[in-house]
């Protein structure tokens, strides 16, 4: 066992700090209330090399190791959530797909443009009646000689609004199929922006696809294995957001903890205060063990090693904490935490859209539980 | 024991729902983005009896005692909390200080307009150090022949921004402090000196005004003093503990709008081909909130029933801090599982529950945090063993 991170690990988790603090944080309040992240923000984050995080060198990518990734997701989001939620989707779910699943034309062709931030990726797996339940999905590829041919309606579609590549799902002849499809293809249409109760910059839009056309090499993976790619970028996406809310738990309790010892009621500091310091430490507990199952899921990623489980415990167990230690800290608050010229009100708002978006903690529940029972030999249903 | 309703209170709430139904319902989305309780909405609810439902018929009441107060509350609640919390500011705690403390005159010339929503009224208790620990309020009262000159400051002021009346505490002896040291007037906002200094933008129910006010040089009246010089403290705890009441009830609107969104949403999505309802953690989730909210009707109707019985004296005030305290956090947990049983939906603008979620969340902390609810209770129960705790 060591849980020392390692020398380069620290020293990235500093500049993400010193990023998110001078260069995110003083404006995250105004991004919410514009509810959609500046460009030049997005330009900053691309300099540093954010944007390509994980992404190989060969591709121009920051070659970030998954520990070093979920420090920098961690950070972003105890600035602004809706950044990292951009960032996380846009890594884990698009270009780790590449990656993992693309042709060398395919990784070449779109990895150094999603490093360079000329194109951010859109994850396009939900519709209106398929949310966790891929077998439902109801956007269907046709077949015709060298092209496929989409057709369906995607809903929460994260980064809908900024994307130049979408990474959809649509059942084809063989099972489900995953398309990389770029944003000027015709016949996709970016529509409807949900307008959410937190993570208010990052996007989420129902996408159109009538008579999508595109060649079958746009095609990531095999016909029918895109339940597999879809899965892949699932699990991966759980263990950001499991940053993202480990971020938003972290800051939480270092903003009430800072306003407990300047608060002063009854002649003290409402820190001397038994409640407030149950509330706190609790805060802290539940922050603590959210850090080290994010961790090392990071790090069995890093292993090589089946993190499918870990991914769900953590998006499950990471939500529950990150909507219990953001509530606490808010009630530190007192009537400042419900105002919104103080973050905690939308570190709040953040925190409760992670129990739903990257699938809702019930079906990550019911992911672990089915692991448990496999062990014992019996099989679960959804 | 008789659990039910009179003939009168069920008239009552008939004629609340209908009203909350076709005249809130239809505006509730719109007073959250526009931020504001239709002033017309107030007038229609005065005009029909409704804002002074528990004040005698006398001063213009409709004489429906606290239990047609808390049925008011509930059947808001279950519709809009903006409008529900606006309501309650006005009669639950600035017309309430009136009614309970007020003389003759006084209730003359302000409980009845009150009563009838010809005026508005606010509460003036919590200032910028003093929220929690009320008696540390700072706001001073100078007097001057027949006057008083009050100069300081409000925070976080229900209907502040727009209210024609406000109950205001401050100090008049800072040797005495809290008990004998504090007073309550009656304000009225267009008096020079009476400054609304800011609007609050808040994460929920955003239709009500929540404002700074400022006093400065404000000359008041002797003769609207409300209750006796030095007593102001009695006055305005008594009014909070009938808030607390019915804020109780409005949470338990609340709750239950929740309950029957959740039962909808578990009928009608399907997850792996099954509606949700046949998902036992579902079923659990339900069956809990459910019982929960069935616990905390009696109790806000029991208590209701003590105060129209005459029953206000030391363990009202602990019933009515458990109804504050419980109906917000059972208000909170329905609403939070409602969300969750809508899935996507819950967390878009387009839906009532992620509406809910915004405002419900401000019912833990004001009129006395769940912190200083558990005080008092645990003051209360600990007194009767002769022990005295502090906060």
């Amino acid at each position: 066992m060591d849980f020392a991170l390692s020398e380069e690990q620290r020293m990235f988790r500093d500049m993400f700090r010193n990023f998110a603090a001078k260069e995110v944080a003083p404006r995250a309040d105004e991004i919410d209330h514009a509810e959609m992240l500046p460009k030049e923000m997005l330009r900053k984050a691309v300099d540093q090399g954010f944007l390509g995080a994980t992404i190989p060198e060969d591709y121009y990518g920051a070659a970030l190791d998954n520990v070093s990734y979920v420090l920098l997701l961690e950070n972003l989001s105890a600035a602004c959530a809706s950044l990292a939620v951009t960032i996380a989707a846009h890594v884990s779910q698009v270009a780790m797909s590449v990656l993992d699943f693309g042709t060398d034309t395919q990784k070449e062709e779109w990895l150094p443009a999603m490093a360079g931030g000329e194109a951010i990726g859109a994850f396009a797996l939900s519709e209106p009646d398929a949310g966790s339940d891929m077998l439902a999905l109801e956007t269907r590829a046709r077949y015709e000689g060298d092209e496929a041919v989409l057709d369906g309606v995607k809903t929460w579609v994260t980064n809908g609004e900024l994307a130049g590549l979408f990474l959809v799902f649509a059942r084809g002849p063989q099972g489900v199929d995953a398309y990389l499809v770029p944003r000027d293809t015709p016949g996709l249409t970016v529509g409807y922006r949900e307008p959410t109760l937190g993570l208010r910059s990052a996007t989420f839009n129902t996408v159109y696809l009538e008579g999508c056309r595109v060649p079958q090499s746009y095609r990531l993976g095999r016909p029918g294995e895109g339940a597999a790619v879809a899965q892949r970028a699932v699990d991966r996406m759980a263990v950001a957001l499991g940053a993202v809310g480990l971020g938003l738990a972290e800051s939480s309790v270092d903003v009430a903890a800072q306003y407990a010892t300047e608060r002063v009621q009854f002649g003290v500091p409402i820190g001397q205060k038994q409640a407030i310091q149950n509330y706190v430490a609790n805060a802290h507990a539940e922050t603590e063990a959210l850090r080290y199952l994010v961790y090392r899921a990071a790090w069995l990623m890093d292993q090589g090693e089946d993190f499918s489980v870990d991914a769900s415990l953590v998006k499950a167990f990471g939500a529950r904490m990150a909507r219990s230690v953001t509530n606490w800290m808010l009630q530190v608050l007192g009537g400042y935490g419900f105002m919104e010229d103080y973050p905690m009100a939308r570190k709040y708002r953040d925190a409760r859209v992670l129990g739903i978006i990257g699938g809702p903690t019930e079906i990550h529940a019911f992911r672990v539980a089915q692991a448990i029972f496999a062990a014992k030999d019996l099989q679960i249903a959804p | 024991m008789d659990f039910t309703f009179s003939p009168e209170h069920q008239a009552l709430r008939r004629l609340v729902r209908e009203f909350a139904e076709t005249e809130v319902a239809p505006l509730a989305a719109e007073i959250d983005r526009k931020h504001q309780v239709p002033h017309e909405t107030l007038r229609k609810l005065g005009e029909i009896g409704l804002l002074g439902v528990c004040f005698p018929q006398e001063y213009g009441g409709m004489g429906a005692g606290e239990t047609g107060y808390c049925i008011l509350m509930e059947e808001l609640g279950r519709i809009c909390t903006s409008t529900a919390t606006c309501v309650g500011a006005h009669i639950g705690i600035g017309a309430m200080a009136i009614h309970l403390d007020g003389n003759p005159d006084q209730k003359r010339k302000y409980l009845t307009p009150l009563a009838r929503g010809e005026k508005i009224a606010a509460f003036g208790l919590t200032e910028s150090n003093a929220g929690s620990d009320a008696a540390n309020i700072r706001t001073r009262a100078v007097r001057e022949g027949d006057s008083w000159i009050l100069d300081g400051g409000k925070v976080f002021i229900t209907n502040g921004g727009f209210a024609d009346i406000v109950t205001v505490m401050a100090v008049t002896d800072p040797a005495l402090g809290a008990r004998g040291g504090v007073t309550a007037f009656i304000v009225e906002t267009n008096w020079p000196g009476f400054k609304v200094a800011r609007e609050e933008d808040k994460m929920g129910i955003r239709g009500t005004s929540t404002a700074e006010l400022v006093f400065e040089e404000l000359r008041v009246p002797h003769e609207n003093v409300l209750g006796k010089v030095g007593e102001g403290f009695v006055t305005f705890m008594k009014s909070l503990d009938m808030g607390r009441l019915t804020l109780g009830a409005a949470c338990l609107g609340g709750a239950q709008a929740a309950l029957e969104a959740a039962i909808y949403w578990a009928r009608t999505r399907k997850q792996f081909g099954v509606e949700l309802a046949h998902k036992q953690s579902v079923q659990w989730a339900i069956a809990n909130i459910a019982t929960e909210i069935e616990a905390l009707r009696s109790l806000v109707y029991r208590v209701a029933w003590m105060v129209d019985t005459g029953q206000t004296g030391q363990e009202f005030s602990q019933l009515a801090a458990m109804c504050k305290m419980y109906g917000s956090e059972v208000a909170s947990r329905a609403i939070d599982l409602a969300l969750q049983i809508h899935g996507g939906l819950g967390i878009t603008r387009d839906y009532p529950i992620e509406r809910a979620f915004r405002d419900a969340r401000i019912a833990e902390i004001f009129e006395g945090t769940n912190e200083v609810q558990r005080i008092v209770i645990a003051s209360n129960i600990f007194r009767e063993y002769g022990v005295r705790i502090r906060p």
